[in-house]
């Protein structure tokens, strides 16, 4: 008990938990139609373009949060703008574009600094990174996004379900998307510090999946991916202080520890059924 | 009064013209079936209707008050729909967001209209069922429901009975002839079935790569595209000399017996 208490006393761990928290409350919200819509690898592409765009900035010593969050906006667009032509194969776009992003990242960082520590930071996560305007700066773009993902709720679910209606009924699917794409991209973003570039994304669809193994109807999707996610969360968080272990991975290998579980269940509920 | 006059209409998919200059319109009450083989541009017009493709040419007016946001659509089953986890009540009620603008959450007359129109498809005990679990006959009235949600003036169906079997979808032209006659909702319907568009619409539009019949049922059956595809004991002297036409394979015989003045060489 007294070592719960002295982790919370550190400042680094109350920061992340403030960042955190919140962070992996929307991932999971928007995961939930990423993974409907086949949009799962743009949440990855993404996170790599967020990365070329965190070095950049590092480089240049700007404000991290200034540069990369209009830089990711910009390429949510144009990915989705991508995976709806039917002209070019949307996944391989997907691809070059984030490979390259990758690569850009890399090298300026490494130019930039010549240290490799940084580079792990950025690539894998670490929980030191979150400085206290990014905590602001972070817990503010999650409200955002968390009040105009419940505001759009309805039309969220009506164009994940079915584009071709709800364009043909009248209404504007394609802000829609926008929306959907502009959440994503500020979600990444502010969680790509604690989490890492290279796992950032699972955060937005272990909890997605996980809770599908076993809800049947989106409201309830949306409400066990919400509580798997922030659930896992914390338990990553604790167990990577006192194993000592990287924080991201932590939280990724709990996510799937949850997956397996969830797994297990929906098994053993259709034997019985 | 027509609800949806289509005026010299030109459309082509992927740069390919699949009609020219197509005019017919449909009056509000009409039960319009679309048919036509594979390619012959169904689909393609239909999406035009719907707005969700340019024509290329001429122009779609939609008269008698009729705006973007009453127009109730079936569309064909996505991969993706079959499992998404949803229940019916949700997707029902979706229908309804054409008419709510930039407001959050549903209102009660919402929920009253979806209540209602899951009653009248009678899948109201399925209201809390998960969408992909349900029949495909299910799921078709689902969608149904959700486009009724969506209007009460026009109801554009995909070919609504696809991969039903023939039970549900004698099931689902009933409905559906139960809404034109009885709610007066106008149907425009996409099918390749023409035996059951005969049987149900009073108009058949019926677009081929060569020719394109507009009118009512009745001269459809008895016109020379309609008697090709439909077997039936007409009689009458148009039939019989089109039915004449279709079976007139002497350009078949030519060529056997050619085949035979060699053998015996």
């Amino acid at each position: 008990m007294n070592d719960l208490f002295e982790m919370l006393s550190f400042s680094f761990m109350q920061r992340a938990f403030i960042v955190g928290i919140p962070v992996a409350l929307c991932a999971a919200l928007l995961g939930v139609s990423l993974v409907l819509k086949r949009y799962a690898m743009i949440g990855d592409g993404l996170s790599h373009v967020g990365f070329g765009a965190l070095a950049i900035a590092s480089a240049f010593n700007l404000a991290p949060l200034w540069v990369s969050v209009p830089v990711v906006i910009i390429a949510a667009f144009l990915l989705l703008r991508l995976s709806e032509s039917s002209r070019i194969k949307g996944d391989s776009a997907i691809a070059l574009i984030s490979s390259g992003a990758l690569a850009i990242g890399v090298v300026v960082a490494t130019v930039g600094n010549g240290m490799n520590t940084d580079l792990s930071n950025y690539l894998f996560g670490s929980i030191l990174a979150t400085s206290e305007s990014d905590a602001i700066m972070s817990v503010c773009l999650s409200v955002v996004v968390l009040a105009l993902f419940i505001f759009f709720y309805g039309k969220i679910f009506a164009v994940t379900f079915d584009e071709g209606f709800s364009k043909a009924t009248g209404v504007n699917s394609g802000a829609y998307n926008m929306i959907i794409a502009l959440l994503t991209a500020l979600t990444i973003v502010v969680g790509m510090r604690i989490m890492g570039t290279l796992l950032i994304s699972s955060l937005i669809i272990f909890p997605a999946l996980t809770s599908m193994r076993i809800c049947r109807t989106y409201k309830k999707v949306i409400i066990c991916s919400s509580v798997v996610s922030v659930v896992c969360f914390v338990a990553g968080i604790v167990s990577s202080y006192f194993l000592e272990t990287p924080t991201g991975a932590t939280i990724v290998l709990v996510n799937m520890l949850m997956f397996f579980a969830f797994s297990a269940l929906s098994y053993l509920a259709k034997r019985r059924g | 009064m027509s609800i949806i006059k289509c005026d010299n209409i030109s459309m082509s998919y992927d740069g390919v013209t699949v009609f020219d200059n197509l005019s017919f319109d449909v009056k509000s009450g009409d039960y319009l079936c679309i048919v036509g083989e594979n390619g012959s541009g169904k689909s393609t017009l239909m999406k035009g209707l719907l707005g969700l493709k340019q024509v290329r040419d001429g122009k779609i007016v939609y008269s008698d008050g009729l705006k973007r946001n009453e127009i109730g659509y079936l569309p064909q089953q996505t991969g993706a729909q079959k499992d998404f986890p949803a229940s019916v009540y949700e997707v029902v009620i979706s229908g309804r967001l054409n008419k709510r603008g930039l407001k959050p959450f549903y209102s009660s007359a919402d929920k009253e209209s979806a209540r209602l129109n899951m009653e009248r498809l009678g899948i109201e005990q399925l209201k809390n069922k998960c969408y992909k679990e349900l029949s495909g006959g299910q799921q078709q009235r689902v969608l149904l429901a959700r486009a009724l949600c969506a209007t009460s003036k026009l109801l554009i169906l995909d070919e609504p009975v696809t991969g039903l079997d023939p039970i549900a979808a004698s099931e689902m032209y009933d409905i559906i002839s139960r809404l034109n006659k009885e709610n007066g909702i106008t149907v425009i319907m996409v099918s390749h079935d023409i035996v059951a568009a005969v049987d149900h619409a009073d108009h058949i539009l019926h677009l081929s790569n060569k020719e394109v019949f507009f009118g009512t049922t009745g001269d459809y059956t008895h016109s020379e595209l309609g008697s090709r595809f439909l077997y039936h004991n007409c009689h009458c002297e148009g039939c019989e000399r089109h039915s004449r036409y279709h079976h007139d394979s002497s350009h078949i015989h030519k060529y056997t017996n050619r085949a035979e003045v060699q053998r015996g060489e």
